[in-house]
């Protein structure tokens, strides 16, 4: 029996095309990102050495940039300062010591420190692993937290538990960072005595310290997370339960398992989105939790460097930043596609 | 017609509690259906055609619902039915379709997964022969290659396709009764054509009973052979397809019948039903319908009229007598034919 055939679209072959569109859909948004990291690079530049007050700034009368001012000491002379200008090349144009940096910057070598003379690429790797592993662990805390709490919220919704849970949420998410890990640090490390601020130690010379001194740096920097978290499930499964697949899935007699399985996965596909853009947002330095409790990661890196204006490194940690945001963004961008069939590349 | 009962209905009542008052969107409801036939039960939206059914399958929230009466369903009740037992009759001895087939199927699951789906949560077969019995049907139901179309998405069918994938996917475990609520408004009107087609056909072939709900007379008028009519969460009137085209016994059912554009009617206009249907929470006193009916008389305000055969043929629920509801059809036929002319 078959009544009315309807006509078929090609499907053969349409695979292999997918995976070539994947590629060029990526090789497309990394041109771009490459783009972008320029433009971020040239806007920090401009302010910190061209525009009035910047490091290259000459006032009315200099005939050196302050900046090799300052790099000559406490008590700069001419000839140094005439020296350094030099061998700095600070007086070429503008565009030309930005082009040699983009080159530079390009090739790994983001320049050296102003006060330890350091290179920066190589501070910056070794404050890398500190917010990395704070970023994951706390990421992970609060995914698991956020959607537990969502997911069970909605499915006893209008129950204590619920009314509880989304209370508790909004609580988490008011209270600021910075005040939580101050509150925190207060309780943990001087009323109760169960913690050590400021005792960093690396994940691979000694996993329990590193964990000892990493849990509640975690927790300070989920809570506000897995509110919000937890708040975006239970509204995304309520919003899936009312769809009309949903009726269909117990219409032909689903169990009540199968059928939260439907709605998780319609409910859960954007979290995927959210947790890759807040993540890829930290791995680029949690500023505050980093600064209270003393994590030598790139969060505190930027922090002092802005204090003391040492811009190679201000412009070395917004770089790192910013590739983190543009690479999460692309890389959610993608697993979003494999998640949603209706997504194509174009 | 003497084939088995299948569905049987009696004295329905759906009420929502809600803050504003009761939602009585089912009040008194009677009918039946038997194997092998299509009836249809048509009404403007909010008219209960929907909860009705919604209630047999056990989709209506029962928190939030007081229902009663009885649903028999092969002589068993499915209202006094436990959830578990409930699940094991839903999808397949009874099954259902909806409106709109753009959002009835899950969007991140292929269309044959889902059918796949639907047969293993009744059967115990393995992923290999239920993949085999899915192709099948939907080759049933008309979909062109099957074995291709099986691992496509929803969003890669037609609206047409996705209701012929919802239909095969409702018959795959040969239900006794299948419920289409309005299983063409979504679709355009060549496809609708072809859709009810198929549901007669399937009807035919797999000996089944079909409940058509509709708010449009047109499409009963096609398929069906019988009809009730709803008002407001009750019937109006319900009777054979030919005496209730031949002869409408309530003012309601006219002015359903006047909304039809109809070719013959070149040039006359459409007779709209004025005033809107009501609130359910507020059911006028007496007949629903008497605030909207150009008809109405002294009773009609004040005491519901009993559902029951008055002489005309087929079981109604309204006040005038047979004869005058006679002379009045006779006049509003002979008032449109001449306005054709």
């Amino acid at each position: 029996m078959v009544l009315h055939p309807v006509p078929t679209r090609g499907t053969a072959g349409d695979r292999i095309e997918g995976v070539f569109d994947m590629l060029q859909y990526i090789i497309r948004r990394a041109m771009w990102a490459i783009v972008m990291l320029i433009l971020v690079l040239a806007l920090v530049f401009a302010i910190f050495y061209v525009l009035p007050g910047g490091a290259l700034h000459k006032s009315a009368g200099q005939k050196y940039p302050p900046l090799a001012y300052k790099l000559a000491g406490k008590h700069p002379t001419l000839p140094v300062v005439r020296a350094i200008t030099k061998k700095l090349d600070l007086d070429k144009p503008i565009y030309v010591q930005f082009g040699t940096y983009v080159g530079h910057a390009f090739q790994g070598d983001l320049g050296y420190s102003y006060q330890t003379q350091e290179p920066v690429t190589k501070a910056i790797l070794r404050r890398l692993p500190p917010t990395i592993g704070l970023a994951v662990g706390a990421s992970v805390i609060w995914l698991l937290l956020g959607c537990g709490i969502g997911i069970i919220s909605a499915l006893r919704r209008r129950t204590l538990l619920d009314r509880g849970s989304m209370m508790a949420a909004l609580a988490g998410l008011s209270i600021p960072t910075f005040f939580l890990g101050l509150v925190a640090v207060f309780f943990f490390d001087g009323r109760l005595g169960i913690y050590n601020t400021g005792a960093y130690v690396g994940l691979t010379s000694d996993p329990i310290g590193w964990f000892k001194v990493m849990w509640l740096p975690w927790l300070v920097l989920a809570i506000v997370s897995a509110a919000i978290y937890s708040r975006m499930v239970r509204g995304n499964m309520l919003d899936v339960a009312s769809e009309d697949y949903i009726r269909t899935a117990r219409a032909k007699g689903l169990t009540e398992r199968s059928v939260v399985r439907h709605q998780l996965r319609s409910a859960l596909t954007p979290v995927v989105t959210m947790y890759g853009l807040d993540l890829g947002i930290l791995l680029g330095g949690a500023i505050v939790t980093e600064h209270i409790f003393n994590i030598p990661g790139i969060g505190a890196f930027s922090v002092d460097a802005i204090t003391d204006e040492n811009i190679p490194v201000i412009l070395g940690t917004t770089l790192v930043a910013a590739f983190f945001i543009i690479a999460a963004n692309l890389v959610v961008d993608v697993i979003y596609a494999a998640l949603d069939p209706r997504v194509t590349y174009s | 017609m003497a084939s088995e009962v299948l569905l049987e209905v009696k004295d329905l009542h759906v009420h929502f509690p809600t803050p504003d008052g009761v939602v009585k969107a089912v009040d008194g409801l009677s009918f039946q259906v038997r194997r092998g036939e299509t009836f249809g039960i048509v009404g403007e939206s909010g008219s209960g055609k929907s909860v009705t059914c919604l209630t047999a399958l056990g989709l209506t929230n029962l928190k939030t619902a007081n229902v009663s009466g009885e649903i028999l369903f092969k002589g068993r009740d499915l209202l006094k039915l436990g959830k578990e037992e409930l699940r094991k009759v839903r999808g397949k001895e009874l099954s259902m379709i909806f409106q709109d087939p753009f959002a009835c199927l899950h969007p991140f699951y292929r269309v044959g997964d889902q059918i796949v789906e639907a047969i293993r949560c009744h059967e115990s077969v393995s992923r290999q022969a239920a993949r085999g019995r899915a192709i099948e049907v939907l080759g049933a139901v008309g979909i062109p290659n099957p074995p291709d179309r099986f691992k496509d998405y929803p969003h890669q069918y037609s609206g047409g396709m996705r209701q012929r994938a919802m239909i095969a996917m409702s018959l795959v475990h040969n239900p006794d009764l299948l419920i289409a609520d309005e299983p063409t408004t979504a679709l355009d009107v060549t496809v609708q054509a072809q859709i009810l087609e198929l549901i007669d056909r399937v009807k035919n072939d797999f000996d089944i009973g079909v409940i058509l709900i509709t708010h449009d007379l047109g499409v009963i008028a096609d398929v069906a052979q019988n009809i009730m009519v709803m008002y407001a969460g009750r019937a109006m009137e319900r009777g054979a397809k030919g005496d209730i085209f031949a002869l409408p016994l309530h003012p309601y059912t006219w002015g359903l019948l006047d909304s039809i554009p109809h070719i013959d009617m070149k040039g006359s206009r459409l007779v709209p039903i004025e005033g809107a249907p009501p609130s359910l929470i507020n059911v006028p006193n007496g007949c629903p319908f008497h605030p909207r009916c150009p008809h109405r008389f002294d009773p009609c305000d004040k005491d519901r009229p009993a559902f029951e055969d008055r002489g005309g043929g087929h079981p109604n629920a309204c006040h005038l007598s047979a004869e005058d509801k006679k002379r009045i059809w006779a006049e509003r036929q002979s008032r449109r034919t001449k306005a054709a002319v």
